[in-house]
């Protein structure tokens, strides 16, 4: 049994960003996002990004982890920039390489591009580096709570996220002994063709999903038998709480907010 | 009078042209007692268990738990009062952590957060568990799980506790766990405690033991008493432990063995005093 099993990419630490509300936390990534489109000028991108990168090393996670979790996206990030230099034509010619012509515009257009893309990625991967997934799962209840008018069925997503959440190891765990059972009959998992690979997965699959469909109607019955039915009338243990820090974050990227546009051309 | 659990005449099949897996039970149980339900698989002794609770509804006949039929209309007031462990200990656990889990039933019940913060420690301390509050379910054991779940259905403080052969898929080490657990909850609340096995080893410590065969009841009384008919026992399909086995054989020796001792101190016990004497 694996101890140090940890779902996502979640860093457990203590820093200020680890210890704000969840809450806090997704709403300032949804408007830095917008944020983010609204700046044009050297002065608004500068102001962003010394924010991003301040806040993911206020995070204090590793910065080796935070690299990881950018690691499938530099290529797009830098793809985005060479096919704006090289494809579009716009602007002056700056310099000529080999007879190549780099032009300004193109130069300028490839680079805030892929600079609003790193932010983008950089700074939502921040929340699920210092979120733990439940911690996240309440923050969307709670945030899509209003929605409950409209007859949305937010305390059941939120359970079923739980729920998946709290079986993801446990289904793991399944995984690896089926796939060491099959694999002591012979079924080959490491060698072959991909497709040959491909119908080795079947005879792990087709275990784990009955045993998890009889897992669902077992704990289905589990919580009726203690009493659930459904989020009428239900408490929770697990609350979320504004402090005085989710308050001074809020207040201090107000003003980074409001930098930004003032530096906007 | 102070009967709380009644069966009378209860009949049950799960499909219209199955056979019946109940067949005319009556039995009633009371408050403040341990009552063993033993038989082998396919005995009818965990339709007993989700008729209790209302997860299934009698065909015929009439369950009562303090005093009223259970139905439609109150099942979820009868749920209230009677508390659940089932055999796995992972497909019961709802929670991301052992608190969460043990909240669970709290929760439902619309019990204010303060409440729940104080009864999850006290739970888990009935259970010896407090050490784990903040654990996930893939860093316990099963019978660790098993605890908490036992842990769940004393936070809500139900009048009946039902154990659903929750020690089924533990080794023996968190049988043995479990079986403690049960006992030290036994002797310090009044709690009424049924517990469903096919294991007589675990029937030992209970005040009355209701065997069950063929979907009937087939004998009820103390453990002592069941356990003197070991012959009859083997032949329904339950498994003889050793030292009523060794109480037979002794017998058939000749050697005099005037109680039927329940474990290995009664036997020694026994065994000891036979020798004095002589």
């Amino acid at each position: 049994m694996n101890n140090s099993m940890i779902i996502g990419q979640y860093v457990p630490g203590h820093s200020l960003i680890h210890r704000l509300d969840p809450r806090t936390k997704i709403l300032i990534i949804f408007f830095f996002v917008i944020t983010v489109f609204f700046a044009n000028s050297v002065w608004s991108y500068a102001i962003l990004t010394a924010f991003a990168i301040g806040t993911a090393l206020a995070t204090r996670v590793p910065l080796s982890f935070v690299a990881k979790g950018l690691k499938p996206v530099w290529f797009l990030i830098i793809f985005t920039f060479l096919l704006h230099l090289f494809v579009s034509r716009q602007g002056d010619i700056l310099f000529t390489v080999l007879g190549f012509p780099f032009y300004e515009e193109s130069l300028i257009q490839g680079a805030t591009l892929s600079l609003r893309f790193f932010l983008l990625i950089l700074f939502t991967s921040l929340l699920t580096l210092t979120t733990s997934p439940i911690e996240i799962t309440d923050a969307i209840e709670s945030l899509l709570h209003p929605l409950k008018r409209i007859k949305f069925p937010v305390h059941e997503l939120a359970l079923m996220m739980s729920i998946s959440l709290r079986f993801i190891p446990t289904l793991m765990q399944e995984a690896e002994k089926i796939s060491k059972a099959q694999a002591s009959r012979g079924v080959d998992f490491r060698t072959g063709s991909i497709k040959d690979r491909m119908s080795a997965i079947i005879p792990l699959l087709i275990p784990l999903f009955v045993s998890a469909f009889k897992r669902a109607e077992e704990l289905a019955m589990a919580m009726e038998a203690r009493g659930y039915q459904g989020g009428e009338g239900r408490t929770k243990i697990r609350e979320l709480v504004f402090y005085k820090k989710d308050y001074s974050a809020f207040l201090f990227f107000l003003l980074v907010i409001a930098a930004t546009i003032g530096t906007r051309m | 009078m102070s009967e709380q659990v009644e069966f009378r005449n209860v009949s049950f099949r799960y499909q219209e042209d199955a056979p019946r897996v109940l067949k005319d039970v009556d039995f009633s149980i009371d408050r403040g007692e341990w009552v063993a339900i033993i038989g082998h698989n396919g005995s009818g002794k965990s339709t007993i268990a989700k008729l209790m609770n209302g997860l299934l509804f009698a065909e015929s006949g009439e369950v009562r738990v303090s005093g009223e039929v259970i139905g439609e209309e109150n099942v979820w007031d009868v749920r209230k009062q009677v508390g659940m462990v089932f055999q796995n200990p992972d497909n019961q656990f709802v929670g991301t952590t052992v608190r969460d889990d043990v909240a669970f039933g709290m929760e439902n019940r619309g019990i204010p957060r303060e409440d729940m913060l104080r009864k999850v420690p006290e739970s888990l301390k009935a259970v010896q568990m407090e050490a784990y509050e903040e654990h996930e379910p893939h860093r316990l054991s099963g019978g660790q799980k098993q605890r908490v779940a036992i842990a769940g259905v004393l936070a809500v403080a139900p009048d009946y506790m039902i154990l659903d052969e929750a020690t089924a898929m533990l080794d023996p080490k968190g049988r043995q766990e479990i079986l403690e657990t049960v006992r030290n909850v036994q002797q310090e609340s009044d709690l009424t405690l049924i517990t469903i096995t096919h294991d007589l080893n675990e029937i030992v410590a209970a005040d009355r033991v209701i065997v069950m065969n063929e979907g009937e009841v087939w004998f009820e009384g103390t453990p002592r008493e069941v356990f003197s008919h070991k012959e009859a026992l083997s032949r329904i399909g339950l498994d003889v432990p050793f030292v009523a086995k060794l109480t037979e054989e002794l017998r058939s020796q000749g050697v005099h063995v005037k109680e039927e001792p329940l474990n290995h101190e009664e036997m020694v016990e026994e065994l000891w005093n036979l020798r004095s004497k002589m």
